[in-house]
């Protein structure tokens, strides 16, 4: 088992050179200076200078593997340089105090997201082509196929302007400071509500389609068939011994769509205006801001990385055909 | 969403040192009641489109950016109601008579926001980090005609020009910065670094910073030792919301107390009578007009009985309501109406396609052929391209409306919409265009040499058109080297009169800017300048205040 | 559904009422009526024409970034399959890398630099999408490879690309179709959320999700400007979802789990 694990986290290196190495890629073959301005109008004022000194001080004139190999010794370091923007902050500190909303808000989406996928999974595998597969089948798919910004619009007008049951934007009201414990946490709540119920329902299709197949899978095997054979109850059959083999995977499937819900909190940020990942990446993207969408991209396919790692490792605690293959590879 | 906004340095700075400015539709204050005083109180919540940059404004180009730090900040002068220059820091000026010498008495008792005194060292060491070329900021230009600023007093500056130069005063309304914080980081180059750039900025503004959450909100207080009149408003909360469609709801559900509109908003979204009660509507012409503008190397529209022929057949009113649905200004010149430089007697060309197809005769386009199309004596058509950038549907649309008039005139006109940056290199600075529809942002100062001087024509140069009249030269060239408003009034006037009879683009319109505020707040008086330009003087009754704890 | 919107969107100029892109000042934000059947936009032009244009270019999104994910995919799926050792786990290492990235993130830091126009899109959804259609491919190249016709092939001493071509290939083209039928629709949605954000198709050109982007800020007095390309992006993606789910449920059930996967958004 420990093998495992050693052998899943070896793999990982690798992965993680080419992040970076796709990250530094993807910015740097593509044409197009810093600083070049995208505006309407002239200006009647121009300083020609702020170019040159952005290429001295990020030697943006040296040929690109020099700047790969400078970039990649300072991450090392956790050093992502400092940003483009005129704040000229680390930016790793702009990460970090963007980060724990983004991990936050997708680790509630996912908790509620499974919560709700694997009933409607497990049930409409067991009642195959009835009424209530077909109406969540198309539930779900609504929810997937429903632009997000669109949905988030339509219920920020009737839930914020026409019922004005709950604020529209932001992550906290103005009077947060001066209200107890409880109402924090009840104002946090209600300002988080819309932006969770759009992401939930747009992620909702992925996961319950998913636990369905692999439900469906699971009750057409050999013991699912002998345990009823057996006369067991078909609650016990399900419960007991389909579900907990259905469920499996799920670990995996966890890990993997982590990228998925953090690419999908671009809009949903940008929308109800969460100051998290999604929002500081779309900024950075506007200003061409090198530095902070190179460690956006490190950073978050590094966090997946990690995801995926635990997730194996996870999974391989779980299931007992990992765990025999790996003592039988030790042998 | 929109792109981050970016605005141009000179519209940046016009901005900042005092709102939009514009024509005043009346210089009442709609908003006071009858038997109201100034309260203090309450807080202002207004909306930023992206985040802050930064805290000290001299060295971020940034919208969002300036918006607050015009409010923690100050200069020696500021922009009044009509945009005449006033003393803020500065008490009082002079100038030598060969204008070349300039000296401030500084208002004595102002404090910075940490309790140490401002004083005329500060003045100069705000110079010399302007100057300094390891100073990142984009308004060096406007100190490099500076030979040398000296302190003989802590209450007196002097300041040398190399040359008269005509901005002198108005650069002087660039943002104060304290000796005694920030010396040590300027000489070391880092000033973007230093903490009163992330976490406590010090000024002589209104208002003193309070918190900074990234994304999220940026929050003043009131400085209870500000040297003029208020503030009223206890605290100013921007939040940062990127989405304009998400703005524009959070002020329907009351949630920001201000917000600009768009004219479709404006017109047609906020009629509705909750809408009216809750929130007063301004609006006064933005500090950019658009224009259409000829290659004037093009022999065609270098006559100019053509350039006249086509304005007599643009009609700027129906261009107004057809794409600013009717908020905006026909323009007939580069300045705005109602400030001090701008003229409002000169040529105009009302819409008459008789006058047009005369003008065009005698400029020897007098036939037609089978296509109904004007051709010269060598039979060729008028036919030209008409080039504007992508991303801005109403300069599109006032490219469609134009040729649509020119056609009547049997000018035949192909509209090209090409993308910004190939834009500007590839026909702009390449000077590969017949004709453009383009907007120029306006800055405070009227002095425009850049724009129309014949010698500001090269590639990387503003005249683009190529535009070259002696008197114009003559005329920009004494207004830039007078430092006398009255001389250069003249100056300014005659060139307005010059530019009217030339046409050497068609000034087609200023467009409104359209501001809504909460009705709860008073004291607002729309001028020339905006209304913003007196938001230390707005207050809120203690009755209808709304957020009262803290 | 998919068919009769591919057929209305190649014939939008012949069908089109009017010139999607001019705008009349007189008419704008008109309601529908029967000049216009689905109403104006805030520029006076005709949703319904826009729409019909729009639908040629959300459709050609979909299907040619797709048509390029999918190249891509059988490509070097079939390649890592067919030669197993390093070679797969190469390509099977730069799937997992390709995988750890948020698409979106990776799109719109590339979206930056390149200027967003239709055929920037394409290829950058397409360049972004090819890891899931890879990995089914490998894996049934892997099943196929211990098949008796193909082992038999190669004893008879059929070339490797004609074993692959005549024989493999085709086997394997099963699950790609679901694939790419579940990846149109994912395509079309990731272009309009790209359009929300201005780096979508750039205008004057309408695709569904400028037009409804463009629809979002006179939402409440027009509501036909979002209402009908929303349900319009909708309703595509439902019927591409559905129909690939149909088609995948009647193949063999092998494929669900790897096909599964494909249901993500971005």
């Amino acid at each position: 088992m420990l093998l495992y694990a050693l052998r899943r986290l070896l793999l990982a290196i690798p992965l993680l050179i080419g992040i970076t190495f796709v990250s530094f890629l993807v910015i740097h073959l593509a044409p197009g200076t810093p600083g070049e301005v995208q505006t309407g109008d002239l200006s009647i004022q121009s300083d020609k200078d702020m170019q040159k000194l952005l290429v001295e001080l990020y030697d943006l004139d040296k040929p690109l593997h020099v700047q790969y190999w400078k970039w990649v010794t300072r991450l090392v370091r956790l050093d992502f340089g400092r940003s483009f923007s005129p704040d000229a902050r680390p930016v790793l500190q702009k990460i970090r105090e963007r980060l724990p909303v983004t991990l936050f808000l997708n680790i509630v989406e996912l908790l509620i997201i499974v919560t709700l996928a694997v009933p409607i999974g497990v049930l409409s595998a067991t009642r195959q082509y009835s009424v209530f597969d077909k109406v969540t089948t198309v539930f779900v798919f609504v929810g997937f196929a429903t632009p997000d910004f669109w949905l988030a619009l339509l219920l920020m007008i009737l839930f914020g302007v026409q019922l004005g049951w709950l604020p529209i934007s932001g992550l906290r009201s103005l009077n947060w400071e001066y209200l107890s414990f409880w109402r924090q946490l009840w104002d946090f709540a209600g300002h988080l509500a819309l932006p969770i119920l759009v992401a939930t329902f747009g992620g909702l299709a992925g996961f319950s389609r998913y636990m369905r197949q692999s439900m469906l899978e699971v009750v057409r095997q050999d013991y699912v068939q002998s345990a009823r054979a057996k006369g067991l109850s078909e609650r016990v059959v399900i419960g007991k011994h389909a579900l907990r083999n259905a469920m499996l995977p799920i670990v995996t499937i966890l890990g993997l769509s982590l990228p998925h819900l953090v690419g999908g909190s671009v809009i949903v940020e940008s929308i109800f205006a969460i100051p998290g990942m999604g929002q500081l990446m779309v900024q950075a993207v506007f200003e061409r801001d090198y530095p902070v969408i190179m460690g956006n991209l490190v950073i978050v396919s590094t966090l997946t990385l990690v995801a995926n790692l635990v997730a194996d490792i996870t999974y391989g605690f779980v299931d007992p055909r990992i765990r025999v293959g790996a003592r039988r590879g030790r042998r | 969403m929109q792109r981050v906004a970016r605005l141009t340095p000179a519209l940046a700075l016009a901005l900042a040192l005092g709102g939009c400015g514009g024509d005043a539709d009346s210089a009442v204050d709609q908003s006071v009641r009858p038997g109201e005083k100034p309260a203090y109180g309450d807080t202002f919540i207004e909306a930023l489109t992206g985040n802050i940059s930064g805290l000290i404004p001299n060295v971020l180009s940034d919208g969002p950016s300036f918006e607050v730090g015009s409010m923690i900040y100050s200069g020696l002068v500021q922009n009044d109601r009509d945009l005449n220059i006033v003393g803020d820091l500065a008490e009082s000026w002079r100038f030598s008579k060969d204008c070349l010498d300039l000296t401030f008495k500084l208002r004595k008792s102002v404090r910075w926001h940490d309790g140490q005194p401002f004083t005329a060292a500060d003045v100069v060491f705000t110079y010399e980090a302007m100057i300094n070329p390891r100073t990142p900021t984009a308004y060096r230009e406007d100190f490099k005609a500076v030979e040398s600023a000296v302190a003989p007093d802590a209450a007196t500056v002097r300041i040398r020009y190399k040359q008269p130069y005509a901005k002198a005063l108005q650069s002087w309304g660039t943002w104060m910065l304290p000796k005694h914080r920030l010396e040590p980081w300027v000489r070391a180059g880092k000033i973007r670094e230093a903490p009163e750039n992330r976490t406590s900025p010090v000024g002589t503004g209104a208002y003193r910073f309070s918190e900074w959450r990234p994304g999220e909100k940026v929050v003043l207080v009131a400085n209870p030792d500000y040297h003029e009149v208020g503030p009223y408003l206890s605290r100013v909360v921007y939040r940062i919301i990127p989405s304009q469609a998400t703005i524009f709801l959070e002020l329907k559900a009351k949630g920001v107390d201000a917000a600009g509109l768009t004219a479709l908003q404006f017109k047609r979204q906020t009629e509705y009578p909750a809408f009216r009660k809750a929130y007063n509507k301004y609006e006064y012409p933005a500090s950019a007009y658009t224009y259409l503008g000829f290659n004037l190397k093009d022999p065609r529209f270098a006559d100019r009985r053509v350039r006249r022929a086509i304005a007599h057949a643009i009609n700027k009113r129906e261009l107004i309501d057809g794409v600013l649905l009717g908020l905006g200004r026909e323009a007939t010149g580069p300045y705005k109406p109602g400030t001090w430089a701008y003229n409002a007697n000169v040529r105009t060309y009302p819409a008459d396609l008789d006058k047009a197809r005369a003008l065009l005769a005698a400029a020897g386009w007098k036939e037609t052929n089978a296509d109904g199309l004007l051709v010269n004596r060598h039979g060729h058509p008028f036919t030209f391209e008409l080039i504007t950038n992508q991303g801005n549907d109403e300069r599109k649309k006032v490219a469609e409306i134009i040729q649509a008039s020119l056609k009547e005139l049997g000018i035949q006109v192909e509209i090209r919409v090409i993308e910004w940056a190939s834009f500007l290199k590839e026909y702009i600075k390449k000077r590969r265009f017949e004709a453009i529809i383009l907007g120029w942002g306006i800055g405070v100062d009227p002095d425009q040499y850049e724009i129309w001087h014949s010698s500001k024509t090269g590639p990387d140069e503003l005249n683009h058109i190529s535009y070259a009249n002696p008197e114009a030269d003559a005329l920009l060239e004494a207004g830039r080297q007078s430092c006398v408003q009255r001389d250069r009034k003249k100056y300014y006037e005659r060139l307005q009169e010059v530019l009217a009879e030339d046409q050497p683009i068609i000034f087609l319109y200023f467009r409104d800017a359209l501001p809504v505020v909460s009705s709860r707040i008073r004291g607002i008086v729309p001028a020339p300048n905006g209304i913003r330009y007196n938001f230390n003087e707005w207050y809120v009754p203690k009755h209808l205040q709304r957020y009262t704890a803290g | 559904m998919g068919v009769c919107l591919a057929v209305l969107a190649v014939l939008a100029p012949v069908i089109a009422p009017w010139d999607p892109n001019r705008p009349d000042i007189k008419k704008i934000l008109a309601a529908p009526s029967s000049i216009h059947p689905l109403g104006t936009d805030q520029l006076g032009r005709d949703v319904l024409s826009r729409m019909l244009y729009g639908a040629r270019v959300s459709l050609a999104v979909g299907f040619v970034s797709v048509g390029i994910a999918s190249l891509i995919g059988v490509m070097l799926g079939s390649f890592a399959g067919y030669n197993g050792g390093p070679v797969d786990g190469f390509i099977m290492r730069l799937v997992d890398l390709m995988l750890v990235f948020p698409r979106f993130f990776l799109l719109l830091a590339v979206l930056a630099f390149l200027r967003p126009s239709i055929w920037t899109i394409m290829a950058v959804i397409g360049l972004t999408g090819w890891m899931g259609v890879t990995r089914l491919v490998r894996a049934e190249f892997l099943a196929l490879k211990e098949r008796e016709f193909v082992v038999w092939s190669q004893s008879v001493g059929a070339s490797g690309f004609r074993i692959v071509w005549r024989h493999i290939l085709p086997n394997a083209m099963a699950p790609v179709l679901v694939a790419m039928t579940l990846g149109i629709p994912a395509a079309i949605l990731t272009e309009s959320g790209l359009s929300f954000l201005g780096l979508g198709v750039q205008p004057p050109h309408a695709s569904w999700g400028n037009i409804l982007n463009e629809g979002k800020d006179a939402i409440e007095i027009g509501w036909w400007l979002s209402v009908y390309p929303g349900l319009a992006i909708l309703l595509t993606v439902l019927s591409y979802n559905l129909f690939g789910e149909g088609i995948r449920d009647a193949l063999d059930p092998r494929l669900r789990q790897s096909a599964g996967r494909i249901v993500t958004r971005r």
